[in-house]
């Protein structure tokens, strides 16, 4: 067992950590932050994305030591019921899920994701990458969002929400 | 469990909620990670459970080694074969008036003998503090077998396939005179064979279970779909009185099936719990879930068409042969669809099953029809190309009045609409006949249509309905919640139904405590709870109606329900005399008024399963009830890889009345997201030589991503079926019928190469 910082969602706790402990197991089962989910456990499904200093990152294939002292933001730091982010918002209107397992994930990537866009990162799929601004086109937001799978196929909702709220 | 309306738009009482897209009522708090799944219920001192899997099909096991598992630190348990707690074994047969006999997806009795029937089958539970000691306990789990004959390979059992036997609930097959002989005699002619593989469901949430014994006292919390089962099962499995079961499951983070019956993890967490003595979790690994849960059995399919040069259809065969497992699964009932779609003189249609040493298969989103519809309509396709006729003209030419296999009528069928308004959405006249003759520099396009088809069930669900003072109203019923909406569509019917706003319904599922609801599964939970929900209301209605006549001073006294009309918070004449629900509280002193719909015994239980499978068999002999529709979409090959791009899709569909627009598109969608899965992707793999799934995981089984599919236009054409609560028919699994062919017919249409092997993968339309 080791000491571990972790800062998540702005408040900072102690934790003693077996040095095994994934990000995502330390947010799930020891500071109680289970709106972070496990699809996979191997970082392909992305829905246990979480924000390190804004980047994402898939949380499962991350050691809880790595981030110590990092910013980490989950979902529960996005917004809550009753003082919803727009984007949040955006996916109720949009019906940007079903089950919503995989939506704190999306939720998480899409913000990201739209950070990288704003710092001009150019996708697979970016006409030109020395444009001086890169357009946030459907295939472009369709490229962006393909490592968070949504089995329930909320695709056309998630990019409706995310268009919304690029705008 | 709770959904109380979050962010939804203020509406007028008297608006109807029903038909509107209103904002899922749960969407606040799926959006924030609030929304509780099951393995999110914290336990101060739980213990994790992992599972050690079997590495050969078929023999016993000669040695379990767990010294080394057990000297971990850390670990509580290391549960096998050989000090696992006896259970009962699972129900024998299937009793039709108490569905839970079908509960288990397999006879197996898990760690109750040496014996192995799958390759991936549980040898061993270790249960320890953390997950991370379990995980590493687990790999040290040393077992020696002595393995038998298998077999493992399903295109090599092809020749020992034997007929599927038929239900009387279910009939197997069908035949319509002689339609080999006029298959023979046709003037035009297609004979196929498809192939399709093992596919899984792949619910993003993996199955968990966490069970919490107190005495002979269990509370499961358990990803299912199917609630009742899980406690019926669990209360026969441990031999505890079933009031004492528990189940609660207020979120389902998917399922298409595969949560449909008591797999492996459930059954060995509770023992596990039981065996640690305290509360203990076993959430599979994605890799547990393929080796435990069973998926979509693989398929060979032969479909001929025998037509006149006009195009009308003279003969359909459509024969399937499907895997199940030594140790249960079901056939896969790849021909159904073929009875119903299309009028043709003769029909033969038949199953049969290659029986392997593997994990049982089970239903997976439109068993039979998802996969049946693959050769059928690639079939149709094809023959329509020997008739160098538009495809969609060929299947217009043989809509049938009434079914086509025996002439009992079509509860309600429009297909010929569907096929007119997606033609015209999609553009449709403007195809060129011929393959190959739209290019654009290496791309070919393409273009395809199928025809979806579906049957939904109905089954039965208790429910009631209780109105407060306050005017808000509460349904209670234990459905369960896999991404369809459940709560927000019942709050609509109810609100209608009572006259108030959708506002003031509260719905709570999700716990075995509710009344007793059906499984989440065969496009039938929304239209069974609903049936029940309105007619608790209707009775919550009569019941206040009743109340306010023993006043002299209600302006409803004297009145008779069939006069009144539920509104504005109350029931009200024609001539606009009426009073609120709360008005009619008041004045009597009572708190609230209930509705509901149940048996209050277990002998009222039976009995009413009894009239209901009456009931159902009767419907069966004299009508047929689906839901259908049609699906365009235009792909783009690129000539040199062979990589196929979806492009557009447009689909059409007549699902009866749409109780929101919103979540139904959702569900049609994804039904057609896993379509274009199967129909590009997804397969599991499995060793044929030693049954083993190999990459058992997301990142080697490939479900679509954003990229793989382009945005969705579907439309339904909202006519009620007659003959359901409220027209309305199950959206869960037409969605996907018809899409593989739709994508393998437009990539005919642009390389002017025909695929019948599922998935249609670039190797397949190069080699």
């Amino acid at each position: 067992m080791i000491p571990v910082k972790l800062r998540v969602n702005g408040t900072t706790e102690l934790l003693e950590l077996d040095p095994r402990v994934s990000l995502l197991d330390a947010l799930r089962e020891h500071l109680g932050l289970t709106g972070t989910k496990k699809g996979c456990n191997q970082g392909a499904c992305g829905a246990c994305t979480v924000l390190v200093d804004g980047e994402r990152i898939v949380a499962c294939l991350a050691l809880a030591v790595q981030y110590a002292e990092r910013d980490i933001t989950t979902i529960e730091g996005v917004g809550q019921p009753g003082h919803l982010h727009p984007l949040q918002e955006a996916f109720i209107r949009q019906d940007g899920f079903q089950c919503g397992f995989c939506t704190s994930g999306q939720i998480c990537s899409a913000l990201g994701m739209l950070a990288e866009h704003r710092a001009g990162m150019p996708s697979v799929v970016t006409p030109r990458v020395d444009a001086e601004e890169i357009e946030l086109t459907q295939p472009e937001i369709k490229e962006r969002m393909s490592g968070n799978l949504c089995r329930c196929g909320a695709y056309d909702g998630i990019v409706e929400a995310i268009e919304e709220v690029a705008r | 469990m709770t959904q109380a309306p979050e962010r939804t738009r203020p509406t007028s009482a008297t608006e109807p909620a029903v038909g509107r897209s209103i904002d899922r009522v749960d969407g606040a708090v799926k959006t924030t990670g609030e929304s509780e799944y099951t393995a999110d219920r914290p336990y101060p001192d739980i213990a994790h459970a992992t599972l050690v899997h079997a590495s050969i099909a078929r023999g016993r096991i000669t040695a379990i080694d767990t010294a080394a598992a057990e000297e971990v630190t850390g670990v509580l348990a290391v549960i096998t074969h050989r000090n696992a707690p006896p259970l009962k074994p699972p129900a024998a047969r299937i009793n039709p008036f108490d569905l839970s006999t079908m509960a288990a997806g397999t006879k197996v009795n898990y760690l109750g003998s040496d014996e192995v029937h799958w390759n991936g089958e549980p040898v061993a539970v270790v249960v320890a503090e953390t997950l991370e000691t379990a995980v590493e306990a687990a790999r040290l789990v040393r077992v020696s077998y002595a393995a038998e004959p298998a077999v493992t390979d399903f295109a090599a059992a092809e020749g020992s396939a034997e007929p599927a036997r038929g239900i009387p609930i279910l009939p197997e097959g069908g035949r319509k005179g002689d339609a080999e002989q006029a298959l023979a005699a046709a003037p035009v002619s297609v004979d196929m064979r498809f192939t399709t593989p093992p596919q899984n469901h792949n619910a993003i949430e993996p199955h968990a279970t966490t069970a919490v014994w107190d005495g002979d006292r269990l509370t499961v919390h358990d990803s299912t779909q199917a609630i009742d089962f899980v406690r019926r099962h669990l209360a026969l499995r441990f031999d505890v009185p079933l009031e004492g079961v528990r189940v609660i499951a207020p979120n389902i983070g998917g399922g298409f099936g595969g949560k449909g019956f008591v797999w492996a993890g459930t059954v060995l967490c509770a023992m596990a719990a039981r065996v640690a003595k305290r509360p203990v979790r076993l959430a599979l690994s994605r890799e547990a879930v393929f080796r435990t849960v069973g998926g979509r059995a693989p398929t060979i399919q032969r479909v001929a068409l025998g037509a006149e040069r006009d195009g009308e259809l003279t003969a359909i065969v459509h024969t399937g042969i499907s895997q199940v497992g030594r140790v249960g699964g079901m056939p896969e009932t790849v021909g159904r669809q073929s009875q119903h779609i299309y009028a043709a003189r003769t029909i033969l249609v038949r199953h049969s099953t290659a029986t392997l040493d593997a994990l049982p298969n089970s239903a997976m989103r439109a068993p039979g029809e998802a996969v049946g519809t693959f050769a059928l309509e690639s079939g149709m396709d094809a023959l329509a190309h020997e008739l160098a006729m538009d495809p969609l003209e060929l299947r217009m030419r043989n809509e049938p009045e009434s079914n086509p296999l025996d002439g009992k009528r079509f509860t309600h069928r429009n297909l010929r609409a569907a096929y007119v308004r997606g033609a015209q959405r999609f553009g449709w006249a403007d195809r060129p006949l011929r393959p190959r003759s739209m290019r654009d520099g290496h791309t070919l396009r393409g273009w395809g249509v199928a025809t979806a088809f579906h049957m939904p069930i109905q089954l039965m669900a208790d429910v009631t309905v209780r109105l407060g003072m306050d005017g808000t109203v509460v349904v209670r019923c234990g459905m369960q919640e896999i991404g369809v909406g459940a709560a927000t569509v019942q709050a609509q019917i109810a609100a209608d139904a009572l006259g108030v706003p959708v506002e003031a319904v509260r719905v709570e599922l999700g716990d075995s405590t509710l009344p007793v609801a059906p499984m989440a599964g065969g496009s039938g939970q929304t239209a069974t709870v609903a049936a029940s929900v309105l007619r608790a209301c209707e009775e919550l209605r009569r019941s206040a109606l009743a109340l306010a006549r023993r006043s002299s001073r209600s302006p409803l006294r004297g009145r008779r329900i069939d006069d009144l009309v539920a509104r504005d918070g109350g029931l009200f004449a024609a001539d606009g005399s009426g009073e609120t629900y709360a008005q009619i509280l008041a004045r009597s002193g009572r708190p609230s008024l209930e509705g509901r719909v149940g048996a209050r015994t277990s002998v009222g239980r039976v009995a009413g399963q009894v009239r209901f499978l009456a009931g159902m068999v009767g419907d069966q002999r004299r009508q047929v009830r689906a839901a259908t529709g049609v699906h365009f979409c235009e792909v783009a090959v690129d000539e040199d890889t062979g990589e196929v791009r979806v492009t557009r899709w447009v689909a059409v569909f007549d699902v009866g009345r749409v109780i929101n627009p919103k979540t139904a598109a959702s569900q049609l969608r994804g039904g057609i997201v896993m379509g274009i899965g199967a129909a590009l992707s997804e397969a599991t793999e499995v060793d044929p030589r030693t049954g083993r799934i190999v990459g058992a995981g997301l990142a080697d089984y490939h479900v679509p991503v954003q990229a793989d599919v382009p945005a969705i236009d579907v439309s339904w054409l909202d006519e009620p079926d007659p003959t359901t609560p409220l027209g309305l028919l199950g959206v869960g699994e037409v969605g996907i019928s018809g899409v593989a062919a739709a994508v393998a017919n437009a990539v005919h249409h642009a390389t002017g190469v025909r695929v019948t092997d599922l998935p249609l993968t670039p190797d397949r339309l190069l080699g």
